[in-house]
């Protein structure tokens, strides 16, 4: 596969041809703060932090979802964008209801990670305070809609590796949300194997394993890789 | 702000699926239909209809239209019968079905109005026509009166900004509407006939 050469920050960069400009990044060690990015399945672009500048393109574009070309000159850390990622932060919080100290991931949680590391301290947004419920129909897993974000990570992992097609949007803006089949209560869904692999996947305290405590709220999403590589690539890298 | 009209109850049904007409995972991939569908000619149509598109997954909206043409809306069964033919998880196609505002997932009334709140109409005070026909009808934007006979909607432009605050009633549309003459159009659909 042929290489394209590119400028990300001041330093010269190679990587194959089709490759996103994230992965051009990862692959030179410079580190583009993303949410919705998930090793191991395609991207969608919904989360909008790992936006970054291109010189010519008056707008900005979604590392994840951006393909390289040659030439081309990225920045992935200006004071434009490091505004704008607070500000996307700020709104993803006052969407919904994230209330960090109620919440079975305070403590490794992306969303919080993410807004400690771009110093979000307060939100400037007034809260949506929306009247969002838990799905606690399935006897081992969880749904808070509450901390919801919209990644949709559960749904491309239950889509791409589980391959069951359980999880998908319903709706759209504001008013979307998870669904489990026809928008049935979770553990009603016959399409469901209850594999966990959505719970791993979400990035806050959304989805959750039952009955387990903040310490025990730990999720390791390699895991997700290790299987698409394992079965794409027939390699078992542990 | 508080936001509006995000009362997850309304979205996000706590009853179950009566998935009993319907197995969308059937192992026989294209289930048989049940003696109810098999007597109801409409489910021949659909059939045939997504026979015309081979079964093509990518076909699924075109055929969501042709089953809320035939039905009037789309019921939980129907969804699920659409999945199965063309093989697709429940999830994808209930997905579809409320993504887009044309699709209805309830039976809706024997009249339509759908009053335009695009810029142009919303500034000529459409906005106050809404308002008018919601308090006489007793229903909000979105849903269907008691008797079934109005049916409320809301749209995001039209195209008809120069004859502005523009309202369609029953796919008709009629020109600079203020609550008065609203209310008149609507005389005769409403329950107490005002």
């Amino acid at each position: 596969m042929a290489a394209k050469t590119l400028n990300i920050n001041g330093k010269q960069v190679s990587a194959d041809e089709g490759a996103t400009i994230l992965e051009a990044a990862i692959e030179a060690g410079i580190k583009i703060p993303t949410l919705c990015h998930l090793d191991g399945v395609y991207d969608a672009g919904a989360c909008r932090l790992c936006l970054v500048e291109v010189t010519g393109v008056n707008k900005l574009l979604s590392a994840c979802t951006t393909r390289i070309a040659e030439g081309m000159e990225v920045h992935t850390d200006t004071e434009q964008l490091r505004k704008y990622r607070r500000m996307t932060l700020e709104l993803l919080f006052a969407e919904r209801n994230h209330t960090c100290s109620a919440c079975v991931s305070n403590g490794h949680c992306e969303l919080q990670a993410l807004a400690w590391q771009n110093g979000m301290d307060h939100v400037r947004y007034d809260y949506c305070f929306p009247r969002w419920s838990v799905d606690a129909s399935h006897p081992r897993y969880g749904l808070d809609h509450n901390r919801c974000i919209l990644c949709t990570r559960c749904v491309r992992v239950c889509w791409h590796i589980e391959g069951a097609g359980t999880k998908n949007v319903a709706g759209r803006g504001a008013k979307s949300f998870i669904i489990d089949d026809l928008a049935q209560p979770w553990g009603d869904s016959e399409t469901c194997t209850s594999c966990g692999k959505c719970v791993i996947a979400c990035p806050t305290g959304a989805l959750f394993t039952r009955g387990s405590t903040v310490a025990e709220m730990e999720r390791d999403p390699s895991k997700l890789a290790f299987i698409v590589n394992a079965r794409e690539r027939k390699q078992w890298v542990v | 702000m508080r936001a509006e009209g995000l009362d997850h109850q309304v979205y996000c049904r706590s009853r179950p699926v009566n998935t009993e007409t319907t197995t969308p995972w059937d192992k026989t991939a294209v289930a048989a239909l049940t003696p109810l569908q098999a007597s109801d000619k409409r489910y021949k149509i659909l059939e045939a209809h997504i026979k015309k598109y081979q079964g093509r997954q990518d076909a699924l909206i075109e055929v969501l239209h042709k089953a809320q043409e035939l039905f009037g809306f789309l019921e939980d069964s129907l969804l699920l019968f659409v999945g199965s033919r063309l093989k697709l998880p429940p999830s994808r196609v209930y997905g579809v079905a409320t993504f887009y505002h044309y699709f209805k997932l309830k039976p809706q009334g024997a009249h339509t109005c759908v009053v335009c709140l695009g810029t142009a109409c919303y500034v000529r005070g459409s906005d106050r026509v809404l308002a008018a026909i919601e308090q006489s009808a007793g229903i909000k934007s979105g849903e269907t009166t008691e008797d079934k006979q109005l049916s409320l909607m809301t749209a995001r432009c039209i195209g008809a900004c120069s004859i502005a605050p523009a309202v369609v009633y029953d796919g008709v549309i009629h020109p600079k509407q203020d609550p008065e003459s609203a209310l008149a159009q609507l005389k005769g659909w409403l329950p107490h006939g005002n």
